[in-house]
């Protein structure tokens, strides 16, 4: 019998099956950040341990990152955080991307735009939007603290091994609609626990025509239906990406590696524990409407009215609506929006700047709202200025700001007021996610730029 | 915080919240610490269901209710039974030690978030999956009665509602639960086997994938 893409990899990696135990797997690449690593390295402290394998490591600094200007972050605590990666870094002997530097960036972004991140690896971090790496076709998983500590002491995680599920989305996606928008719309399907236990490898026409940077959105919300890992098979897209970026094998590795990669699919007669198609002709670009990435529908769709919810599930559907202030059956196609924000590991490479400044090229952000435009990486923000997008903004009343995770999560000055309506192409919108009591709905770049300019949630069909 | 786990038998606090995600079990602003006190992580358990903006506590929300605001003590709310899909969305272990820290040893549900499940564990305290039934027999028991005891068996591995006397059998490992019982865990495990580790980079020196990185990926960059 053949095996998954997941098989092949997670099998290359395994140093041991503990008997009636988890898997010994061997980690390639492991990536920090300031949030989840201090305690990590306190732990090895303790221990009296040093990293085992400093140059598997990289850090950088990205969730507590102000995007206005990155001089002095103000907030003494979370000053105190990116000043103890630095530190952490200099201590253990480990590659740092310190604020405000041309390498630095969120580290979803940049992991992969430096080729850091490689088809066939096995890449953790303490942080789920991990999965977003497996788009260049590697085993990339979300981790907690005490298994950065043990991946820091050992290059190992121990893990049981996830039952595998391909998602297939046949066909060609219509006009106006991305890679968030598929994502958002398997997730309405799977729920956000539908995918929960699985490592999910995305394929069909659809993924094989997708970009890297949608690749990439696309895996990275693996893990709002549950999946800690989302992967897709690298191809000729992924190689011309990877190419003579930075930490990018070169001359006869490269062709080694190319050679290696292309090894790396599921075999034609591989079976998967679960397998579901959609066809990508009924994906529209949608928006969110409650507190869970799950609860969305496509844009010129209204919020389901009360009996269409299941019965148990009324209870939370209505509480999810209170907070949101919205009413069953609701059309949110023309409700006014205060914020608007593009960015985030999600929505934060430069084909989503250039989708944006497609839609308000010669036009004018509307007054009533606040837009936040943030790239994902220095790199993403010198090839917008490279390529005059800047300026395209800027004419269209846009400021653009400086990389950071910015108003993803409310870590940083970036918060959006309670109350406040923000439309973002960020990854959640749970309760409190961008500020207490502040209201998300999630969309694509292409719905944010038309919504900017309108002051309202807008269709960018129409 | 590791203390061994053997028989626990105790009241519960129902948090009857499905897909209850780790920002509401804690909140961001509470990830910028650098501690690992805690104390401070226990306070932020669940932070913005059980306090208003002032700080006050919200008298609705099930843990300030007088029958379950008693701090988790021996017999006493050490187990939670928490909503289906328990502990989705954000990595952070801090959910878990926010848990750990307000003095819980045991959650109880009918689904766990695959990442937060692992990071109970390695902060000692026990995911019990239930089935759906046991689940909210469980619930309505509790709102019956808040004195509902729930015995949790590991060395065999059972759960018994004391309300009804149903029992269920749990999934554990055996090195797990090897872990729980004997208050080890997993970096002594892999710091004991290093030599392992160097045997696998050593095979893997000059073929198979894992190999190729371990030699061109230094850390710097390549001309």
């Amino acid at each position: 019998m053949g095996k998954t893409l997941f098989d092949k990899i997670w099998d290359a990696h395994v140093v041991q099956n503990v008997e009636d135990g988890p898997t010994q797997l061997y980690i390639d690449r492991l990536y920090a950040h300031e949030v989840t690593s201090p305690q990590a390295f306190d732990t090895l402290r303790d221990k009296n341990i040093k990293v085992f394998r400093p140059d598997h490591v990289v850090a950088m600094p990205d969730h507590n990152t102000p995007s206005d200007q990155q001089e002095v972050i103000h907030d003494p605590v979370g000053r105190k955080q990116v000043e103890t990666l630095k530190a952490n870094c200099e201590e253990f002997g480990i590659k740092h991307f310190a604020m405000g530097t041309k390498d630095n960036g969120i580290i979803h972004v940049v992991g992969p735009e430096k080729a850091l991140s490689l088809p066939g690896m096995t890449i953790v971090c303490g942080d789920s939007h991990t999965s977003t790496h497996g788009a260049v076709g590697a085993i990339a998983m979300g981790i907690g603290t005490s298994e950065v500590a043990q991946v820091l002491a050992s290059q190992c995680i121990l893990q049981s091994k996830p039952k595998t599920m391909r998602i297939n989305i046949e066909g060609t996606l219509p006009k106006g609609t991305t890679a968030k928008d598929v994502a958002l719309y398997i997730m309405a399907q799977m729920t956000t626990s539908g995918a929960t236990g699985y490592a999910v490898e995305y394929a069909g026409a659809a993924v094989r025509n997708m970009s890297m940077e949608g690749r990439l959105t696309l895996s990275n919300l693996s893990i709002e239906m549950g999946s800690r890992a989302g992967l897709i098979a690298p191809d000729e897209t992924t190689f011309a990406y990877l190419k003579g970026r930075e930490y990018a094998p070169k001359g006869e590795a490269w062709d080694k590696a190319v050679a290696e990669w292309r090894k790396l699919y599921s075999d034609a007669d591989a079976v998967f524990d679960k397998e579901v198609t959609y066809r990508a002709e009924d994906i529209a670009p949608r928006i969110t409407y409650g507190t869970n990435p799950g609860a969305g529908i496509a844009i010129d769709e209204c919020i389901p009215t009360l009996e269409k919810i299941p019965e148990a599930d009324r209870a939370q559907f209505l509480s999810m609506l209170e907070y949101m202030q919205f009413e069953p059956g609701q059309k949110l196609e023309g409700v006014p929006v205060d914020y608007c924000f593009l960015g985030a590991c999600t929505n934060g490479r430069i084909e989503d700047f250039r989708a944006f400044a497609s839609v308000v090229k010669g036009k004018k952000k509307a007054d009533n709202v606040v837009a936040w435009l943030v790239p994902g990486s220095w790199l993403v923000r010198q090839q917008i200025i490279d390529e005059g997008i800047d300026k395209i903004l800027e004419e269209a009343g846009f400021e653009l700001r400086l990389p950071s995770c910015s108003s993803c999560l409310a870590m940083n000055p970036d918060k959006v007021p309670a109350g406040k309506l923000s439309i973002s192409t960020s990854n959640r919108n749970f309760v409190g996610r961008q500020g207490p009591g502040a209201r998300t709905i999630l969309a694509s770049p292409l719905v944010v730029a038309a919504s900017a300019i309108t002051g309202v949630v807008t269709d960018p069909r129409k | 915080m590791k203390e061994k786990f053997d028989i626990i038998q105790s009241t519960c606090i129902p948090i009857q919240i499905d897909n209850c995600n780790t920002d509401l079990i804690i909140p961001a602003r509470y990830l910028a610490s650098t501690t690992r006190d805690p104390q401070f992580f226990g306070n932020a358990f669940m932070h913005d269901l059980r306090f208003d903006a002032s700080g006050n506590p919200i008298e609705d929300f099930v843990m300030n209710k007088p029958e379950y605001a008693e701090a988790p003590c021996k017999g006493v709310h050490e187990i939670i039974v928490g909503g289906q899909n328990w502990g989705s969305g954000s990595s952070r272990e801090h959910a878990a030690w926010a848990i750990a820290g307000y003095g819980v040893r045991v959650v109880i549900s009918s689904s766990f978030a695959d990442i937060h499940r692992n990071n109970l564990l390695n902060c000692f305290v026990l995911p019990v999956v239930v089935s759906k039934a046991f689940h909210q027999e469980l619930f309505d028991c509790i709102q019956a009665n808040p004195q509902t005891e729930v015995k949790v068996d590991v060395p065999n591995q059972t759960v018994t509602n004391l309300a009804t006397g149903h029992s269920e059998h749990f999934d554990i490992n055996s090195y797990k639960k090897y872990c729980l019982m004997n208050a080890y865990d997993d970096i002594d495990f892999l710091l004991s086997n290093k030599d392992k580790i160097e045997a696998f980079e050593e095979k893997n020196q000059d073929k198979g994938i894992a190999s190729f990185f371990v030699s061109s990926t230094d850390g710097t960059p390549q001309s």
